[in-house]
C-alpha cells in the first residue's frame, strides 16, 4: 500500500527505462507472450539449441552408467582430497538457484515491480538448477543405492540417521528447497495458464493448460486466495534463500579442515549464491531477450538492476575473501595461515587468482553505467561471475583438503574425463530443461506484466493483494 | 491297485511326460472301468481275488500287460536306438572322467573332533619362513587348516617375536593363483611319476660315468637335511657338482670372514650389549639373517624413560576412574614381549653411526650418518683401523678427520662394548677391515661373536656361477637340475646365463613360478613354499627349526628334499621322511627321540642347536693380504636388492609391491636413486627417464632424488623388470641386472647416464616431504631432553564444554615411540596381512587411494645432501572427540565405550565426510571394488575375523578389534578381565623393534599407561583437541657431542 515504496525503485534509472516497453496495453502483453508457447512454429535455432542441449544432457547418461556400475572411482576424490567435482557443482548449482527464490520472494516482498518479467524465469532456473543440484549428493556417494538411508524413516534397522551431521542438515535443507520452489513457481502459473488454456486453439493444449490450471476461472475469489497463497508462500521461500546455502556452507564450517573451520561462511556464501544466481539469470535473459524479441519486457532497467545487485553481492563476497586472508593472519593459527599461503602460492595458486579477477576485479566494472548497458560486456561479466563462483568453490574444497594438517598426507587432485562428462552433463540437462521450458509455458508472467501496463497503474489500489 | 500304482513309477524313469500322462490316463480308464462293474452289481457280491473279480477281457488284458498301452509301443520302437544313444554316450562319458584324476573330497564329519581343535577358533604353529636360505621362525595362524598369518616366534633367535616385511608377505606367496601349478615337461603338462622315471634314468646314466656332466644349482642353503642328502649324492657321484648362487646375499661376509681369520666362519653381533654401533653401509636392522633380532636388540636400547614431571595431572580422567578396576588387574601379566621391570625401564642409550651411500632404515635412525660412496667406504675402514692401530695399510679417505678420529674415539671409549658391523655388499676387505677393529676393540666375544659357517656350501656364488657357466659354454654339462633360485633373471647380465643354459642337454627346474628360467627348461617341477612342507633350516646363529607345513601342498608341488630322494633313487622318501630320519639316524635329536622331536616342532626351535662360538684370531698379515682397494673413475653405480621385491623373487606379491619401499616411499616399481648435488649437476629431476650405461650394456630407468643420497654415486634396485612370473610382475620397472657383472656385483663404477628426454611417472604414496616447521615429530638430542624434558612446550590439559564420557570398562589406547622406529614397514604390511586389505596397483596409488591403514610418514630435515630422515607410523588415532564421528550423516562411524573409533561397513553410504574431516587423513575409501572377490586361492587367504570390504564403503584401523574380541572371549571364560599384554595387534605383534604398546589406559599398572608417564610423551595435533588415543614418545637422538651434533628440528612453537 507504500505508493512511495511502489513508485520508488531502488533504481536511479527509471526515469530513462520504465520496467516495460511503452505502447503495451494488456492485449499485447498477452498476445506477446502466449505467442512463444502457442505458435506452432519451431524455430530452428531453437532446435539447434536443443538438441545440443540434449546430446550434452545424454552425456549425463553416459557418465551415470560408469559410475553406477564402475565405482565412484571413475571420478577423482581421493585421500586427502575426497571431495571434488561433486560437491564443486553441488554447491554451484545451489548457489545458481537462489537468485531465483530472491527475485520471487524477498523482491516480491520488498515490492521491487522490476522483478516482475524475469521472476517466473528466475523461479525455472532455481527449480532446474536445483535438480542438477540435487544429482550430486547422491551420486557422489559409494553407495548412491542406499542414499536413502539419510532420511528418517521407520526401518527394522532401528536407525535413524546421525542428526549431528552437516550432510544430513542438507537433506532436508535442500528438499525442502526444492519442494517449496517448485510449489512458488507451480502457483505462479496458474493464472497464466488459464490463459493459455483460453487461447490455445489446439485440443490437446486445451486439455494440458486446462488440467494445469486447475480450474482457474479468474474469479474475485481466486484472486483473492490465489494472492494470499503467493504471498504466504513467499513468506516460506524468504527465509530459505537464506537457510539453504548456510546449511551448506555448515558442510564446510563445521569441519576442523582449516580453510573450512570459519564463521565467515554462512553470510559469504548466501552473498556468493545470489551473486552467483543472479548472474546466471543475466547469462540466459541476455539471449532469451534478443532471441524473443522481449525488449519491451525484459528492458535496460532490468539489466542494470540486476548488475547492481551482482556489484553488490560481490562486493561482500570479496569482503568474505578479504576476512579468509585477514584471520589467517589474525589467528595466529599456524595451519589457518598455511591455508592462505597455500591458496596465494601453492599448485593450485591459478584457481585463487582466477577466483579474485572473476569474482574481486571483472564486477567491478558494472560501477559504470555505460557499461551495465552495454549487454555483451554485461553477458561476459556474467559468465565470468559464474566461472569465479564455480573456482570459489574449487578453493574452498580442493585447495583446502588437499594441504591440511599432516604434510605427509597432502596430495592432489585431476578431474577426470567423468568428472567433466558429468558436470557438462548437469549444463546440458539444466539447458534442455531451459528449452522446454521457455517452448512450453510463458516464460515471463502475463498478468504480472500486466500490471505494469499504463492502464493498470491508472488503478494503483487494485495492487491491494500484494 | 498295487499294479496300477507300479506301472506309471516304471514310466517315469523311462518315458517322456507325454507317454507317462498316456499310460497314466489308461490304467484310471481301466480302474475306473473295474470300479463300475463292482457298483452295477446287486446285493452283496463277495470276491475272493483280482481274477474273479475282473472279469472282463479288457481288465484281463490291462492286468495281464505290464506296460499300458502305448507304453511298450514307445519303448519298444525308440528305445533300441535310443538306449544305443545313451550307452554309447555314458561310454564316452565315463571315458571324460578318466582323463583326469578327480579330487578326493573326503567330508570329516568331527564326530570326534581332533584335540585342540574348535571350529573358528585359530591355531598357532611354529614354523619358518626362509630367506636366502636362512630361517626366521614364525608362528603361523591358522584357520580350519588355512593358514592366514604369520607372527613371529618369541622362542626364536631371529624373531624374539617380531618379523620382517618378507615374513608376512608368505602367505601371500602361498596362495598366489599365479604360482606354478603343475609339472610340465617341454612346457605341457606332465606327471610326477614321469619325472621320476625321468630322473631315473639320468641317475643311471650319471652312476655310469660318476655324475660327470651333472650339475645342481642351488640358492643358499643351511638346511642339514638338505645338506646331508647333498654330501650322499656327491660321494656317489664324485664328478657331479653342486653350483650355489644368489643374487643378492652373504657371500661377502663369508669371503671376509675367510680374509680376516683364514678360516670361514659366521659372525653374530650381540647389539644388546653394544653402547656404540658403527655401520659400514650395513643396513643391519632390515637386510641380513639377523635383522630381526638385531632391531630388536638396538630398539630395546634406544627407548628412553623419563618419569614426566606432569605424570600425574597428565591423564586425570584415566587415573580416576581406573582406581576401582586395579583390583582385577592383579593375575600375572601374561605378556609375551620383553617384560620391563616397573623401574628398570631405562635403559642406557646406545649410539649408532652410520656411513652409507644410499640411505637406509638404518640410517634414518642413525645418531650421526655420513653419506659416503660405496667404494669410499673401505678407505674410511682402513683410515678408521689405522687410528685404532690396526695395521691395514696405508689409507687415505676423503672423509673428514673428525669422523675419523672422533668416532674412533667414541669406539676405543666403548672398548668391549661397541660394535662394527659391514654391510652385506662391502666387499670381503671391508668385512675384515670391520673384524680386525672388532678385534682390536676387544668386542670379540662380547659384542661380536664368531661361529662355524652357518651355511652348508660356502663357495662364493659369482664365482660358482662364472664356473657354471663356463662348463656350460664348454659343453661340459650334460644335466643342469637347478633347485630354487631363478639364475636366467638373476645371473649378471655379462654371464648370459641364457645362453649357456640353452647348451645343457637336459635341464631341470624346480621353482615356486614358471617363470623365465623355468621357460627353458625341459622339466618344470612346482616348488612347494615353505608353509606347505617339511624344511629344516638354521637360523643366523646356527638355531635349527624344524619347519612344519601348515597346509598340504595346494598343488601337488614337490620340495628340493624331494628332488634331492629322487635323485638319491628313493623317489618315494618324502620330506618328512627324510627329515625325520636325518635327525633320527643321526641322533641329532636327543632322547627320547620322539618327546623331543614334538617338542622342537611345537617350539620351532632344536634346542641347543646354535652354532658354539669360536675362537678366531684375526691373520697377523692382514695388511698384505687385504686386496688393493679397487679404483674407479666416473659415477659409481650401487646394485642393492629391493625394499619390497628383494630380488625379484617378490615380484608377483601385491602386497610388497604396494608397500612403499622405506625412504623413498615408491611403490610398484624402482627407480635409479641419485643425491640431490649430483641431479642438480646433471641436470635431472624425478622421473626423468634416463639411460644407464655400464659395462657396455645399457637399460632404461626413471630417475629418483633420493635426499641423502651419496655425491657422485646412483643406487638401483634388483627385482624389476620381470617378463615371466605372473600378472602382478611382469613387466614393471626395469631390470637392473641388465648392467650387472659378475665381477662387480655390487658396487661398480664407469657408469654413464644420458637421459632420454621422457619421463616417467613414479607412484608414491607421499608427495611431501617437510615437516613445514609443524610440531609432528618430536625430536631432541638427548642433552637437551635431560636438561628440561619439556623442550617442546606443555601439553595443554583437555577442554570441553560437556561433561567427559567416563570409560568405566576398558579404555584402549596405543603409544608408537619413534626413537625406536626405523620405519622399515613390518607394521603395514602385517596390518595388511591381518585386516584383508585390498591391494590397489600403481595407477589407484598414482591418484592417492592406497589402502594402507597404517602409513609410516617420513620427513626429510634440513640439508637435501645429509638431511635428518624420520619416521612416524600414522594409523587411526582413535580420537575420543573424533573429527569423523560427528560428520557422518547414517551413524556408520561411531565411539565405542571402551574408546575404539568403529567403522560400520554395512551403514556406511559412502560420503568421504569422515575422511575429509580426518584430521590426520587416516581413512581409507574403496572408490572401486578394491577387493579380489573372485579369485579362489585368495579366499583362503583372508582372516576369517575381518570383514572383507566392498565397493564403496570407507574403512580404517580398528586398533585390530577381533583380537581384542577374541581375548575378551578368553578372559570371560575364565571370569577375569584382560591382562595387560594379552591383546597384541598385527602392528605391534611384528614391530622388530617393539616400538609399539597397546594396553587398557584404565589399568594403572599396564605399559600403555606407564608409557603415558614418560616425559616423551605426546599427542599428534592434541591442540586440535581431539584427544587421540594413539600417542607418539619423541624422537631422543643420542650424538657424539664431539661430532657435529644433527641438529633436531625446531618446533613451531614452545
Amino acid at each position: 500500500m507504500d505508493k512511495e515504496l511502489v513508485q520508488k525503485p531502488i533504481a536511479v534509472g527509471i526515469a530513462q527505462d520504465p520496467v516495460i516497453g511503452p505502447g503495451h496495453d494488456y492485449t499485447t502483453v498477452t498476445d506477446k507472450i502466449s505467442e512463444l508457447v502457442l505458435t506452432t512454429k519451431i524455430h530452428k535455432e531453437w532446435v539447434i539449441g536443443f538438441l545440443f542441449s540434449a546430446s550434452l544432457a545424454s552425456l549425463l547418461g553416459v557418465a551415470m552408467y560408469f559410475l553406477l556400475f564402475k565405482g565412484i572411482g571413475v571420478w577423482a576424490p581421493n585421500v586427502p582430497v575426497g571431495w571434488g567435482f561433486d560437491i564443486i557443482n553441488f554447491v554451484w548449482w545451489i548457489g545458481i538457484g537462489h537468485a531465483g527464490t530472491l527475485i520471487s520472494a524477498i523482491l516480491l516482498l520488498l515490492k521491487q515491480e522490476w522483478r516482475t518479467s524475469i521472476n517466473r524465469f528466475a523461479e525455472a532456473m532455481t527449480l532446474f538448477a536445483v535438480a542438477c543440484a540435487g544429482m550430486y549428493p547422491l551420486m557422489h556417494t559409494g553407495r548412491p543405492w542406499l542414499a536413502y538411508w539419510m532420511l528418517p524413516y521407520p526401518n527394522t534397522m532401528g536407525m535413524w540417521p546421525q542428526p549431528r551431521s552437516p550432510l544430513l542438515w542438507d537433506v532436508f535443507a535442500v528438499s525442502t528447497y526444492a519442494t517449496v520452489s517448485a510449489l512458488f513457481w507451480f502457483v505462479g502459473l496458474i493464472p497464466d495458464l488459464a490463459t493459455l488454456r483460453d487461447k490455445a486453439k489446439h485440443t490437446v493444449s486445451r486439455y494440458i493448460f486446462g488440467a494445469l490450471s486447475m480450474g482457474w476461472r479468474g474469479s474475485a475469489d481466486h484472486w483473492q486466495r490465489y494472492e494470499m497463497a503467493y504471498l504466504l508462500l513467499a513468506g516460506l521461500s524468504t527465509p530459505l534463500v537464506v537457510s539453504v546455502h548456510t546449511i551448506v556452507s555448515f558442510d564446510f564450517a563445521i569441519g576442523i579442515i582449516p580453510g573450512w573451520h570459519t564463521t565467515i561462511f554462512p553470510p559469504y556464501f548466501v552473498a556468493g549464491a545470489i551473486f552467483a544466481g543472479f548472474a546466471m539469470v543475466l547469462t540466459l535473459a541476455i539471449p532469451m531477450r534478443a532471441f524473443y524479441k522481449l525488449e519491451d519486457f525484459i528492458t535496460m532497467h532490468h539489466i542494470e538492476n540486476m548488475c547492481k545487485v551482482m556489484l553488490a553481492t560481490g562486493i561482500i563476497v570479496v569482503y568474505g575473501y578479504f576476512l579468509e586472508v585477514f584471520f589467517g593472519w589474525y589467528s595466529a593459527n599456524e595451519y589457518e595461515k598455511a591455508v592462505i599461503m597455500n591458496r596465494f602460492t601453492g599448485p593450485y595458486a591459478w584457481s585463487y587468482w582466477a577466483l579474485i579477477f572473476c569474482n574481486g576485479l571483472a564486477p567491478q566494472i558494472l560501477w559504470w553505467k555505460k557499461y551495465r548497458r552495454n549487454l555483451l560486456l554485461v553477458w561476459i561479466i556474467s559468465n565470468i561471475v559464474s566461472v569465479g563462483m564455480w573456482l570459489e568453490r574449487w578453493v574452498i574444497i580442493v585447495v583446502s583438503l588437499h594441504r591440511d594438517f599432516i604434510p605427509a598426507s597432502w596430495g592432489y587432485y585431476t578431474p577426470t574425463i567423468f568428472d567433466e562428462a558429468f558436470f557438462a552433463g548437469t549444463i546440458g540437462l539444466f539447458l534442455t530443461l531451459m528449452f522446454l521450458f521457455v517452448r512450453l509455458l510463458p516464460s515471463i508472467a502475463m498478468f504480472e506484466m500486466k500490471l505494469l501496463v499504463p492502464a493498470a497503474k491508472a488503478r494503483p489500489e487494485s495492487e491491494g493483494g500484494h | 491297485m498295487s499294479t496300477s500304482q507300479h506301472t506309471p513309477l516304471v514310466q517315469i524313469a523311462l518315458s517322456p511326460a507325454a507317454a507317462q500322462a498316456a499310460a497314466a490316463a489308461d490304467s484310471q480308464a481301466a480302474l475306473e472301468a473295474m470300479r463300475n462293474r463292482v457298483a452295477g452289481q446287486t446285493g452283496q457280491r463277495f470276491w475272493r481275488s483280482l481274477e474273479e473279480l475282473s472279469g472282463t477281457s479288457e481288465f484281463q488284458r490291462w492286468a495281464s500287460n505290464e506296460f499300458p498301452d502305448g507304453a511298450s509301443t514307445w519303448s519298444d520302437s525308440v528305445g533300441r536306438r535310443r538306449m544305443l544313444q545313451l550307452l554309447g554316450a555314458s561310454l564316452g562319458l565315463a571315458g571324460l572322467t578318466a582323463c583326469t584324476k578327480q579330487p578326493e573330497e573326503k567330508i570329516v564329519p568331527y564326530v570326534q573332533a581332533p584335540e585342540d581343535f574348535v571350529a573358528g577358533k585359530s591355531l598357532k604353529y611354529a614354523s619358518a619362513v626362509t630367506l636366502n636360505g636362512y630361517a626366521q621362525g614364525v608362528l603361523v595362524e591358522s584357520h580350519l587348516g588355512r593358514p592366514t598369518k604369520v607372527e613371529g616366534n618369541d622362542l626364536h633367535p631371529a624373531s624374539l617375536g617380531g618379523t620382517d616385511i618378507y615374513a608376512q608377505a608368505a602367505p601371500l606367496v602361498l596362495y598366489d593363483p599365479d604360482r606354478s601349478q603343475t609339472l610340465l615337461r617341454n612346457g605341457r603338462i606332465s606327471t610326477w611319476p614321469a619325472f621320476v622315471t625321468a630322473m631315473g634314468l639320468i641317475r643311471e646314466e650319471a652312476l655310469a660315468n660318476k655324475g660327470a656332466g651333472l650339475s645342481i644349482l642351488t640358492e643358499n642353503t643351511t638346511s642339514p637335511t638338505l645338506a646331508a642328502q647333498m654330501k650322499k649324492l656327491l660321494a656317489e657321484l664324485p664328478q657331479a657338482k653342486w653350483h650355489q648362487f644368489d643374487s643378492v646375499g652373504t657371500d661377502n661376509a663369508r669371503a671376509g670372514a675367510q680374509l680376516a681369520f683364514g678360516q670361514p666362519a659366521s659372525v653374530q653381533y650381540n647389539l644388546a650389549a653394544a653402547d656404540v654401533i658403527l655401520s659400514l653401509d650395513a643396513d643391519f636392522l632390515t637386510h641380513g639373517p639377523g635383522a630381526v633380532r638385531y632391531a630388536k636388540d638396538f630398539g630395546r636400547r634406544r627407548k628412553l624413560w623419563k618419569e614426566s614431571a606432569h605424570g600425574s595431572s597428565h591423564a586425570p580422567a584415566a587415573a580416576s576412574h581406573a582406581a576401582p578396576a586395579a583390583a582385577a588387574h592383579t593375575a600375572p601379566a601374561a605378556d609375551t614381549h620383553a617384560a620391563a621391570p616397573a623401574h628398570a625401564e631405562a635403559p642406557k642409550l646406545n649410539r649408532l653411526y652410520v656411513v652409507e651411500s644410499c640411505p637406509t632404515s638404518t640410517g634414518s635412525i642413525a645418531d650421526h650418518r655420513l653419506p659416503l660412496a660405496s667404494a669410499e667406504v673401505e678407505s674410511y675402514a682402513r683410515a678408521l683401523a689405522a687410528e685404532l692401530g690396526v695395521n691395514a695399510g696405508a689409507a687415505t679417505t676423503k672423509v673428514s678427520a673428525d669422523w675419523v678420529k672422533k668416532v674412533a674415539a667414541d669406539l676405543k671409549a666403548h672398548s668391549g662394548a661397541s660394535a662394527v658391523i659391514a654391510g652385506d655388499c662391502q666387499p670381503p676387505a671391508v668385512h675384515a677391515l670391520a673384524h680386525a677393529i672388532n678385534a682390536a676393540l676387544g668386542n670379540i666375544g662380547k659384542t661380536v661373536s664368531f661361529t662355524d659357517p652357518v651355511e652348508i656350501n660356502t663357495a662364493p656364488g659369482f664365482e660358482s656361477l662364472q664356473q657354471l657357466v663356463a662348463d656350460m659354454n664348454a659343453g661340459k654339462v650334460k644335466t643342469l637340475i637347478i633347485l630354487g633360485g631363478n639364475p636366467v633373471y638373476t645371473a649378471p647380465a655379462d654371464l648370459d646365463f641364457a645362453t649357456a643354459m640353452k647348451k645343457v642337454g637336459t635341464r631341470v627346474r624346480l621353482g615356486l613360478y614358471d617363470d623365465e628360467t623355468s621357460a627353458l627348461c625341459q622339466w618344470h617341477v612346482p616348488d612347494t613354499h615353505s608353509l606347505e612342507t617339511w624344511t629344516d633350516l638354521r637360523a643366523f646363529d646356527g638355531t635349527i627349526t624344524i619347519a612344519q607345513p601348515l597346509i598340504a601342498p595346494i598343488y601337488g608341488s614337490h620340495s628340493a628334499i624331494e628332488i634331492m630322494s629322487v635323485l638319491l633313487g628313493r623317489p618315494e622318501v618324502t620330506s618328512y621322511q627324510a627329515i625325520r630320519e636325518h635327525y633320527q639316524s643321526n641322533a641329532l635329536i636327543a632322547a627320547p627321540f620322539e618327546d623331543n622331536w614334538r617338542k622342537a616342532l611345537h617350539d620351532g626351535i632344536l634346542a641347543g642347536s646354535a652354532l658354539p662360538a669360536k675362537t678366531v684370531a684375526v691373520r697377523a698379515d692382514l695388511a698384505a693380504a687385504l686386496p688393493a682397494p679397487k679404483a674407479g673413475s666416473g659415477l659409481e653405480i650401487n646394485f642393492r636388492p629391493d625394499g619390497s621385491v628383494y630380488d625379484g623373487r617378490f615380484a608377483n606379491n601385491g602386497w610388497l609391491q604396494e608397500l612403499p619401499k622405506p625412504i623413498s616411499r615408491i611403490t610398484w616399481d624402482n627407480a635409479a636413486y641419485i643425491g640431490s648435488s649430483t641431479a642438480a649437476k646433471l641436470g635431472l629431476g624425478n622421473g626423468d627417464l634416463v639411460e644407464l650405461k655400464h659395462a657396455g650394456r645399457r637399460v632404461q630407468a626413471p630417475i629418483w632424488i633420493m635426499p641423502g643420497h651419496a655425491a657422485d654415486s646412483v643406487t638401483v634396485t634388483l627385482g624389476y623388470g620381470r617378463t615371466r612370473v605372473g600378472r602382478i610382475g611382469n613387466r614393471i620397472g626395469y631390470n637392473a641386472g641388465a648392467i650387472r657383472t659378475s665381477a662387480a656385483p655390487y658396487i661398480s663404477s664407469g657408469l654413464e647416464i644420458a637421459k632420454t628426454g621422457d619421463t616417467f611417472r613414479l607412484a608414491t604414496t607421499q608427495e611431501h616431504h617437510s615437516m613445514e616447521g609443524r610440531d609432528i615429530i618430536r625430536v631432541a638430542n638427548v642433552a637437551d631432553f635431560e636438561k628440561d624434558p619439556q623442550l617442546w612446550g606443555h601439553e595443554h590439559p583437555p577442554m570441553s564444554l560437556y561433561e567427559d564420557f567416563e570409560y568405566k570398562g576398558y579404555k584402549w589406547g596405543m603409544a608408537i615411540d619413534l626413537s625406536a622406529c626405523t620405519g622399515c614397514n613390518a607394521c603395514t604390511i602385517a596390518c595388511h596381512a591381518e585386516n584383508n586389505i585390498a591391494v590397489v596397483g600403481k595407477s589407484e596409488i598414482l591418484r592417492g587411494r592406497e589402502m594402507h591403514w597404517i602409513r609410516i610418514d617420513r620427513y626429510y630435515e634440513g640439508d637435501p645432501d645429509d638431511p635428518g630422515i624420520y619416521h612416524q607410523p600414522l594409523a587411526c588415532q582413535h580420537c575420543e572427540n573424533a573429527p569423523c564421528e560427528g560428520v557422518c550423516p547414517v551413524a556408520a562411524t561411531t565411539h565405542s565405550e571402551e574408546g575404539l573409533n568403529q567403522m560400520v561397513y554395512n551403514r556406511c553410504i559412502g560420503t568421504r565426510y569422515c575422511s575429509n574431516n580426518c584430521p590426520y587423513k587416516v581413512r581409507r575409501f574403496n572408490f572401486f571394488l578394491y577387493s579380489d572377490w573372485d579369485t579362489q586361492s585368495l579366499e583362503a587367504l583372508r582372516n576369517p575375523n575381518v570383514t572383507v570390504r566392498s565397493r564403496g564403503v570407507m574403512e580404517k584401523c580398528t586398533y585390530c578389534v577381533q583380537r581384542i574380541n577374541s581375548a575378551r572371549i578368553e578372559a570371560e571364560k575364565e571370569g577375569r578381565k584382560i591382562r595387560d599384554g594379552e591383546v597384541i595387534t598385527a602392528c605391534q605383534s611384528v614391530c622388530p623393534t617393539e616400538a609399539i604398546t597397546f594396553g587398557d589406559l584404565n589399568d594403572p599398572n599396564s605399559k600403555i599407561t606407564r608409557s603415558r608417564r614418560n616425559a616423551r610423551n605426546y599427542k599428534l595435533l592434541g591442540d586440535l583437541n581431539t584427544r587421540p588415543r594413539t600417542e607418539f614418545l619423541a624422537r631422543v637422538r643420542n650424538p657424539n657431542p664431539e661430532l657435529a651434533a644433527p641438529k633436531a628440528p625446531a618446533p613451531s612453537h614452545g
